[in-house]
Parts: structure tokens; sequence; C-alpha cells
């Protein structure tokens, strides 16, 4: 997989022409995104340029320890940014963490104990990246979704709770609901995938010259662990959440 | 007297810094209590606490004469049924309603009685939810508590959602739950008429305070 192109800054800088083509669209439609797009511009260029120099400093070190430090901080920040959409949630900060430890833990100890990946930090930095970033957004859209529904519901629960059903039992189809709007995105995006919109890594990797039938079959891989992986951090993040409403005595907490 | 069903002593409860419910003391009998008063007085949160909905943040609730925090709260939610003042059934029919409330309490259902009970005909077992009034939603919630065989109902505000031929027909259906049944009823009510319609005894709450307790002919005299 060694890369057959050469990208230079001369490059990067080059492609700054679509984004001002963003901003002038924004512009000339009075979208009022201008400023978004420069922050966005500025902020992934730092971002993406400080990765790129961590992720060198560990291909070069070649330990575990710093692959592991590196997922934990992903975990720290991706539990960060979900919590901005789980406000409605008791606590969701510590459930986000649990969530995204347990599906990126799950995630990468199954592709490795399967023999998919080599348990080097050539293949972990990216595929751990690509799963707690996924496993992010998708606990964040369950937590988002239960979080209002458990607001908007507060009657219907209290009188399947007033029937002598304990907290699960009421709060059952809401989470149901809240799980299945975490994973449906990634679900919907796997059904048409080669059809309407080719994936990063498979893009990536035929930009980098790699033969398409194992860029295809690594992005495959890719697409079945992502699966796993929102769909464990979809429901541990809900399972965990939807108890935070709730007393030890099966009553619906007041609102915080 | 009849025999005390519930008896609170000292009950406080306070939410988001207003007082809600201040040094409640008062009794239950058994047969029917009307709680009254006027809106925001605190009537339905003192309801909420005869089932554990809620717990006070003081004083003590005994039914039947033990504290109500050494009744299962499950097993006590079946025994003290609640309907509340707006409906809130799950979606389906109001067979598959009264099935669930049936499954939970372990009870065999027998939905042709409960739904005569409150007062609606056995055809609409089938009926979808979306597919009822108001009034009909609120008598499907009733059959879906008769369904687990309570020994109290705790109604709050049973009619307000309904318009005066529907309040008379509700008020006609619990006069002739209690006939029926042996059932005690402790009913939330802003409408003094109705709580002397209904009850045999009446507390009456303002601002959160207990400020009579009796009977009803002493009590709304």
């Amino acid at each position: 997989m060694s890369s057959s192109i050469q990208v230079s800054i001369g490059h990067v800088a080059a492609s700054l022409v679509l984004v001002a083509v963003a901003i002038a669209v924004s512009r000339w439609r009075r979208a009022e995104l201008e400023q978004d797009i420069a922050v966005a511009t500025i902020r992934s260029l730092i971002q993406l340029t400080a990765i790129g120099y961590a992720i060198e400093l560990i291909f070069e070190a070649d330990t575990i320890w710093l692959v592991l430090a590196l997922l934990a901080v992903m975990v720290l920040f991706g539990a960060i940014t979900a919590r901005a959409r789980a406000r409605k949630v008791p606590d969701a900060f510590v459930t986000l963490l649990i969530a995204l430890t347990t599906a990126g833990a799950a995630t990468l100890g199954l592709v490795v104990a399967l023999g998919i990946f080599d348990p080097t930090p050539r293949y972990l930095v990216p595929v751990g990246g690509m799963v707690i970033g996924n496993a992010m957004t998708a606990s964040a859209v369950a937590l988002n979704r239960l979080g209002d529904e458990i607001g908007d519901s507060r009657a219907m629960i209290e009188a399947t709770l007033s029937l002598g059903a304990t907290a699960q039992e009421a709060a059952a189809p809401i989470v149901r609901r809240a799980l299945r709007s975490g994973m449906i995105a990634l679900v919907d995006s796997t059904k048409t995938t080669g059809l309407i919109f080719f994936p990063g890594t498979m893009v990536g990797m035929l930009l980098a010259g790699a033969d398409p039938t194992d860029a295809v079959r690594l992005q495959l891989i890719l697409l079945y662990s992502l699966l796993g992986s929102v769909a464990i951090s979809a429901l541990v993040a809900t399972t965990l959440s939807y108890r935070n409403f709730f007393t030890p005595a099966q009553q619906l907490r007041d609102r915080a | 007297m009849a025999p005390v069903l519930f008896e609170l002593s000292e009950v406080s409860l306070s939410r988001g810094g207003r007082q809600v419910l201040d040094s409640i003391s008062a009794r239950i009998p058994v047969g029917a209590t009307a709680v009254v008063g006027p809106s925001g007085s605190g009537k339905s949160t003192l309801l909420r606490l005869l089932n554990r909905l809620a717990d006070p943040d003081s004083g003590a609730i005994t039914y039947r004469g033990r504290p109500l925090g050494e009744h299962d709260p499950l097993e006590l939610r079946r025994q003290v049924s609640l309907v509340p003042q707006l409906p809130a059934l799950i979606g389906g029919t109001v067979g598959s309603n009264l099935r669930y409330a049936a499954e939970l309490a372990g009870t065999e259902p027998d939905l042709d009685r409960d739904l005569r009970l409150a007062g609606l005909d056995p055809g609409f077992a089938d009926r979808d939810i979306t597919a009822l009034s108001v009034g009909e939603q609120q008598r499907a919630m009733l059959a879906r508590s008769l369904v687990q065989r309570p020994s109290v109902l705790l109604l709050d505000e049973p009619t307000s959602a309904l318009d005066e031929t529907a309040r008379n027909a509700i008020e006609a259906t619990l006069a002739e739950l209690r006939r029926e049944l042996d059932i005690s009823m402790v009913i939330v009510s802003h409408d003094p008429g109705q709580a002397r319609r209904l009850s045999d005894w009446v507390i009456r709450v303002e601002r959160g305070r207990a400020v009579g307790c009796g009977s009803a002919a002493e009590v709304l005299a």
C-alpha cells in the first residue's frame, strides 16, 4: 500500500480554491456561513496537521502504549463533543466515556483477534480513529433522541409506571427508538455505498494507487467493523442513560 | 369514620424552589374521598405521593397502617392505581392496552367486564386508540386500571377535559363502580359540586396546606 502520489503543500493550497467557491456561494446567497467555513478550514488544517505529526511519531516509536494513549485522547474528546448533543441526559459524560471505550475496545479487539488487522500502530491508529469517531456520532444522536423523547413523553411514562411497570418497561419503546436513530445513518449509508457515494477509505486507497480489489475489500472490512461499533456504542449509551432518568423506586426524576 | 386507608403526617414537598405541599396532615378513609381546592394548590402532587410516583421531602405517609416506603412500589401501584388527568394510552388498540396492564399485574383479562365497568361497549377492544374521543380515551384509561383489580383508584380531575354531558356520564360510571366493586377512590377535583356528588370524605387543599378534612357534609357546607 505504498503511496504512488506525492502531495505537496502547493497541492493543498491549490485546493483552497474550492473553499473560496464555498465562501462565494454563501456570500452570494446570504447563507451567512462564510465565518463558519473559514473556521472549519483553519481548524481542519491545524487539527489534521497536528494529528499527522502525532501519527508519524507513533508509527516511528512503534509501541502499543502510544497508540492506546492516542485512542484514549480520542475517546475523551469524543465524549466531550457528544455530551454537547446530549444536554438533557443526566450524567451523559461518564456514560459516553464508557460507551466509546467499550465500542472502541470491543471492535478493535475483535478485528485483531480475528486476524483481520495486525496489532500495530499502522492499523490500530486509523481504524481506531474511525471506530471512535463513528461511535461518537451514533451515541450522540441516540442520546439526543433519548433526552428529547423522555422529556416529551413524561405523561406516557408516568401512566405506564402507574400500572406497576418498571422503569425499563416504561422506557423500552423510547430506548428502542433512540438506539435505532443512533444506528440508522450508518445502516443507510452502508446500503447505498458504491451506488451513491464512494466511502473515504476506498477513495483514499484508489488515489494512493492501490489495487481496486484491495481498496474494496478493506472498505468492506471497515464498514462492517463500523456497523458493530455504532451498535455497541448506541446500545451502551442508551442502556446506561435511561436509568439516570429514574430513581431506584421506579420514579421518573424531575427535569434537571 | 371508616377504617383508615392512607394517613399523612406533616407531609411537605417543594419543586423548583416552590413549596408545593406544606406540612399536610390528613386521613383518607376507605370509601370515596375528594381532594378539592383551586388550581395549583397541590392536589395532583398529593395524589402522586399516594402511589409513590413521587416521594415527599419530609413527613410520613402510611397505607393500611404500613409506611409507604415499605411497600414495593410496583406492587403498590397495581393496588393503588392512578388514572391521570389527561389520557396517555400506549399506541395500538384499547384491547392491547388492557392486555398489557393485565400482563403487568399477572391478572386474567376480562375485557368485556372491564370495558363495561368503565362505560364502554365490548366492541371498543378492537378500536385503535387514535380513533377515540378524549372521553372514550379517559374511559379506556379507567378500564386499563380496572384490569389490574386495584383496591384503590386515584382519579386526577377525571372530567376536566370533558363537556357537561360527558362529565355526568363519567360521574355515573364512577358511582356505579363503587356499587359493583369493593373499591376505594381518591378523586382530585377543583369542583366542590363534583366532590359532593362523588365522595363521602373531603380534604380541602389551599396553597399546599390542608385547610379542611372531614365528612363531605362538614367540609363542603
